[in-house]
């Protein structure tokens, strides 16, 4: 208040002599700077008290008020020590000839223009420059309130509006345009001996409901992330403004629910299968023989083959980044600040494209890529001549199992061809 | 058409909260949401200054680029404004927003965000002027009166500056001239790609 009140009774007076001012300030050296305004100080009261103000272009003009507050009060309240002593603060005493300046400890002087700390240009830009933010005190309760401005935004909005769209674009069509284009070259993957007519349970009910449940959750969540990605542009104009919104709402209200099945079938997935899913020494092997995809060689697998591995460390390490990420996002500001939940964001955005890309592939190849696959996780029912050729090893130990509970102590494995039993 | 800025003189800003006090009135604000703020920094060193800051109405807004739904609009007057009923509350805009402008009634399930309510300019919204509907969702629409931002207008020392860009600016240039100093105009920079280059 007291800075306020000195500004407004000097602004007035101010409005002429600005350079008559500077002439008179111009040539002084330091010591005289300082000592005006404490033998004017007073002087300077009493003219207000008479009504009359200080002369245009008085010295006081220029050197009480240019200081921060705090510096100007300092000054203030070290008159009387340097000046007369035993005349009380603020009363008005006899001006003394500048040129007789009392030998004391200099006071500071207030610095020239050029001096008197970054401006609001110069502080901008160097935080936008250094990325950091410009913040304060604040007096609501709301103390994120206090960052006057964050840099951060502009990067998280070349994020959003130029390289998630991109990742995810690229990630989404250009797997479904090399799918196609495996589709055209290899066609389907057939079961070279044809189908047996007699299946083996390959996944039970309970492991089947984990995967449905999981699957169709993440195909909302897919969905619904990519309207909020591509929609505007690409739906928005379709279906018109409003509609547009219903539909983005309900997205979102459907992204934020799902993610609590979706997320407990990754811990359920990861609980499942994560002990047939442990990289082994034919995964190599698998995988330097193309998976039997490229070429028609099989090689033999486990349960789980180096491919399904693959899908299997994507979604659950994926799924527990974008479950992670996702919380944090759907709890706004409860564990991060705004730099935070845009660092939530962009982890999310990047993952969900990797793993949308990734269940495109797997989709691809439960369904039209291979036959006899999907019947694994729809019937849970596999033709035996499909397991032999994809799992061979688990055929054997399967079928060492059921050998083991006809004829316990028969012995170890005894590969035998199907109907010889 | 003008193009409506804010300045706020922070060599003049007493930190009296009056222009915060008088949005949440004008325009009845809901608890929680802050329309206009002041923020103080070098808070009791050397160099403290206060800042009253609240929707800068950027050119190229922020929040504008990133709305999934495009719900934000700019009047001619480069005011921007954004439609309630397009908002989903996602919160985007706050986070590509530099001066965190965006706010959202804590509605739903979980942290859930209602639809984001920010600093109109006393321009309400896209409802016509004036009415009931327009004054539930946005506020007084003082613009459509021919009156400026309430905030800037009932400013005690007069601080905070509303109205043409071009004018504001020159009688913040005359002020600089006068004293002989000025801490620049905050947020420009960042929301205008310009200063006031006194």
């Amino acid at each position: 208040m007291r800075r306020a009140a000195l500004t407004l009774a000097l602004a007035l007076p101010l409005l002429t002599g600005i350079a008559q001012a500077q002439q008179q300030q111009a040539p002084q050296s330091p010591e005289t700077q300082q000592a005006v305004p404490q033998s004017a100080q007073p002087a300077q009261q009493q003219s207000q008290e008479n009504g009359a103000g200080p002369p245009a272009g008085a010295p006081e003009v220029q050197n009480a008020t240019p200081e921060s507050q705090s510096a100007g009060q300092n000054q203030q309240r070290q008159v009387p020590q340097t000046t007369d002593t035993s005349a009380p603060t603020g009363t008005p005493a006899a001006p003394q000839p500048e040129a007789a300046p009392t030998p004391v400890a200099p006071v500071t002087a207030p610095p020239p223009e050029g001096t008197r700390g970054p401006t609001a240009e110069e502080r901008e830009l160097e935080a936008a420059l250094k990325g950091e933010r410009i913040q304060g005190r604040i007096s609501i309760p709301n103390q994120s309130a206090g960052v006057l401005v964050q840099p951060e935004g502009r990067d998280w909005r070349v994020f959003h509006n130029r390289t998630l769209p991109w990742v995810a674009g690229t990630a989404v069509v250009g797997t479904v345009v090399l799918l196609a284009l495996f589709f055209l070259i290899r066609g389907r993957v057939r079961v070279r001996e044809g189908f047996s007519g007699r299946t083996m349970l390959r996944f039970t009910f309970f492991e089947r409901a984990v995967h449905w449940m999981t699957a169709s959750s993440f195909i909302v969540l897919a969905l619904s992330g990519l309207n909020l990605t591509f929609g505007r542009d690409v739906l928005r104009p379709v279906i018109g403004p409003e509609a547009f919104t219903t539909l983005s709402h309900w997205g979102k209200t459907a992204h934020n629910f799902l993610a609590f099945p979706f997320t407990l079938g990754i811990l359920l997935l990861f609980i499942m299968w994560v002990g047939g899913n442990l990289p082994t020494r034919g995964d190599v092997t698998w995988l330097m023989q193309g998976g039997g995809m490229i070429g028609h060689t099989n090689p033999k697998a486990d349960r789980f083959n180096a491919g399904q591995k693959g899908i299997f460390w994507i979604t659950v390490l994926g799924g527990a980044a974008v479950a992670v990420s996702g919380y944090l996002l759907v709890f706004p500001f409860t564990v991060l600040d705004v730099n935070g939940q845009q660092w939530a964001h962009m982890v999310h955005g990047i993952i969900s494209a990797v793993m949308m890309a990734a269940i495109l592939a797997h989709i691809y190849i439960g369904t039209l890529g291979m036959e006899g696959a999907f019947s694994a996780m729809g019937s849970g029912q596999v033709d035996y001549n499909w397991a032999r050729e994809h799992h061979e090893l688990w055929v054997d130990q399967e079928l060492a199992k059921a050998h083991d509970t006809v004829r316990p102590g028969s012995g170890g494995p005894a590969p035998r061809p199907a109907g010889a039993d | 058409m003008a193009r409506m800025k804010f300045l706020c003189d922070s060599d003049r800003c007493i930190e009296c909260n009056a222009c915060v006090t008088a949005c949440k009135n004008e325009h009845e604000v809901p608890w929680g949401i802050n329309r206009r703020r002041v923020i103080t920094l070098n808070d009791g060193k050397p160099g403290e200054r206060s800042i009253s800051m609240a929707c800068m109405h950027c050119t190229d807004a922020p929040c504008q680029a990133v709305c999934p739904v495009n719900c934000f609009y700019t009047t001619a007057d480069a005011i921007v404004l954004h439609d309630k009923d397009l908002c989903i509350g996602c919160g985007y805009c706050f986070y590509a927003c530099p001066f965190g402008a965006p706010q959202y009634p804590r509605v739903g399930n979980f942290g859930g965000r209602g639809k984001m309510d920010k600093c109109t300019y006393c321009a309400g919204g896209p409802q016509a002027d004036n009415t009931e509907a327009e004054y539930a969702q946005y506020g007084a629409n003082r613009i459509a009166e021919g009156k400026l931002p309430l905030c800037a207008e009932m400013c005690s020392t007069k601080a905070l500056l509303a109205g043409d860009g071009d004018i504001i600016a020159s009688i913040y240039k005359e002020r600089v001239q006068v004293r002989g100093y000025g801490a620049g105009a905050w947020g420009w920079r960042t929301a205008y790609r310009e200063t006031v280059g006194v």
